[in-house]
């Protein structure tokens, strides 16, 4: 085991410096978060998605390092104008390689902004009362590793109260 | 990856100020070090030490005086005493495996705090899994402080090495450390007693023969002297042995060519900092209260880490900026020239945060929010003026990314 540095790229440092559709959206259709500070990492998703179920606004906030608030601000770019399903399938691997990429121990920032992307995709529709065809019934990959963080998170927490 | 590296470096052209106070992890060398070292590389004492020419016997009168000095600082009975290393994290090693290898014992116990270094600990699961020693970890309380009961009791007649760091590196708690080492004597006179004393050597004043203390790690660059150079003090008779093998050196628990620049350079820092210690050590204490008062006025939701007062060492900062992650916070501050480290799992690429804060009671959070901060004998007041004016900047900055994501 070898500690790395973290050479960010400039994309991320700009990113981190002036994220773009930052702050709590007010209006939003549906909001989501993943993750837990017990873990350092953290994002909430804001959406405003019209009839078409199209995305005409997404904002982020972010409690993290400089990956995990390059990776949800880049995701709130990349979704936006998107139908749910476009933005459904955009996988981390596209947001590694949309932020011109990103040290291998960072890349569940990427994993994380899609575990919350698609757990508030999944809030509307179960907020509308139907599921389209094109959602996946099992969680998928994204959402595990989320939930599998937070659950972590509660375990450590636990742990924690039980010695004080 | 280098182009991303020249970039970041780039971000930080058209500073107002650079402000270093990331000691804990490496350090700068003053020029009047680097001067002191330089000839040793150029054009004298270049030689061997164990080496019968004028360039060795150079070599082996610098180390023999270096070691002198650093004898009287430390308050070693001879010169013999002081063993030098290629580092804290190599004294620490022989400390404890060399203690391990001396012994014949076949029940082997190692006694340390939960908060010791990692270097510590980790030698200590090692003796564990390779050498079936066993290691017995003493909780401390709310401020980092050790319990000299537990102590007592953790000591028995298998007891081989008690080890306890007299300041601990990271939130700076001055262990009774003279005490700590007078009971584990009287608990059991043949265990060995080991301190890591990076953070203590001149920031306290402990004279090692007037103690129970049998083996000290000391540090060079946390006193500003170069990296790549330690020591460990070596009361007479303490039974360890070398732990790597090769040629006889003058340094019998250290195989292979001393590095003489570097001890010359480490004996200078020592003079500098010893050489009016009870001046330079006012000047650090009065810069920490400022720095460590400020942030905790100016920025809301913190908490400090460790104890304050006589209790922490005079140079050490710690803070939990709540709602604050500390890899983000670490990078806006040093876009704005201030250089810091957190005990955040991200800075640390470990899953888990300090173990050190975790120890303390920390939740998590407050763990991942932490920023430690050392000032030394050249800071300057309008050093710190500057980090109190950038850093509730930063915190701000990064708490509005935040936004109402985490609620404390």
């Amino acid at each position: 085991m070898s500690r790395v540095p973290l050479p960010y790229n400039q994309k991320v440092l700009e990113l981190f410096r002036n994220p773009k559709n930052l702050g709590r959206m007010e209006d939003a259709t549906v909001s989501a978060v993943a993750g837990n500070p017990m873990c350092g990492d953290m994002i909430t998703f804001y959406l405003k998605i019209d009839d078409e179920e199209v995305i005409r606004k997404a904002s982020f906030e972010s409690y993290g390092c400089a990956a995990n608030i390059a990776t949800s601000s880049i995701l709130t770019e990349m979704i936006k104008n998107k139908t749910l399903k476009q933005a459904w399938n955009v996988s981390w691997k596209k947001i590694v390689e949309e932020i011109g990429g990103l040290p291998s121990i960072k890349f569940h920032c990427g994993i994380l902004a899609v575990g919350a992307l698609r757990r508030a995709i999944r809030k509307y529709y179960e907020e509308k009362g139907y599921t389209p065809k094109w959602l996946p019934k099992e969680l998928t990959f994204e959402e595990k590793q989320a939930l599998e963080e937070e659950e972590l998170a509660e375990r450590l927490a636990k742990r924690m109260d039980g010695q004080q | 990856m280098i182009e991303n590296v020249e970039e970041l470096i780039k971000a930080h052209e058209k500073l107002e100020r650079e402000v270093y106070l990331d000691i804990e992890n490496s350090s700068p060398v003053p020029e009047e070090v680097v001067e002191a070292m330089l000839p040793y590389f150029t054009t004298r004492g270049y030689g061997n030490p164990a080496l019968t020419h004028k360039p060795g016997w150079e070599a082996y009168e610098a180390i023999m005086k270096a070691a002198q000095k650093i004898a009287k600082y430390a308050g070693a009975k001879t010169p013999e005493e002081i063993a030098f290393t290629p580092g804290e994290t190599e004294a620490n090693n022989l400390a404890l495996i060399g203690a391990a290898l001396a012994s014949k014992a076949k029940k082997k116990k190692i006694v340390v705090s939960e908060i010791e270094p990692v270097t510590i600990l980790h030698v200590a699961k090692m003796l564990e899994e390779k050498f079936g020693c066993k290691t017995v970890k003493i909780p401390v309380d709310a401020e980092g402080f050790i319990n000299l009961e537990n102590l007592e009791e953790a000591v028995d007649k298998e007891t081989l090495i008690v080890s306890i760091a007299a300041v601990n590196p990271e939130i700076g708690t001055i262990q009774p450390i003279k005490e700590a080492a007078e009971i584990v004597k009287t608990r059991n006179p043949n265990t060995v007693f080991h301190t890591d004393f990076s953070d203590a050597y001149g920031k306290m004043k402990l004279d090692f023969s007037r103690t129970d203390i049998d083996l000290a790690t000391i540090s060079s660059y946390k006193i500003l002297g170069p990296r790549g150079v330690g020591a460990l003090y070596v009361k007479q008779g303490t039974k360890i042995e070398k732990i790597i093998e090769g040629q006889i050196a003058t340094q019998k628990f250290w195989p292979g060519i001393e590095n003489t620049p570097l001890i010359v350079g480490f004996a200078k820092a020592s003079e500098l900092m010893f050489t009016d210690l009870d001046k330079n050590i006012g000047h650090m204490r009065r810069l920490r209260d400022k720095l460590m008062n400020g942030l905790l006025s100016r920025v809301s939701d913190t908490l400090l880490n460790g104890p304050s007062g006589d209790k922490r060492a005079p140079d050490n900062v710690n803070i939990s900026f709540l709602r604050c992650e500390g890899e983000a916070l670490t990078i806006e501050l040093s876009l704005k020239g201030v250089y810091v480290s957190s005990g955040s799992a991200c800075t640390r690429r470990l899953l888990q945060p300090s173990h050190v804060l975790t120890a303390i009671g920390r939740r998590f959070e407050a763990a991942h929010g932490s920023i430690l901060m050392k000032v030394t004998r050249l800071h300057t007041e309008e050093d710190i003026a500057y980090v109190l004016k950038v850093f509730p900047e930063a915190v701000q900055r990064i708490r509005k990314i935040v936004g109402s994501t985490v609620v404390s």
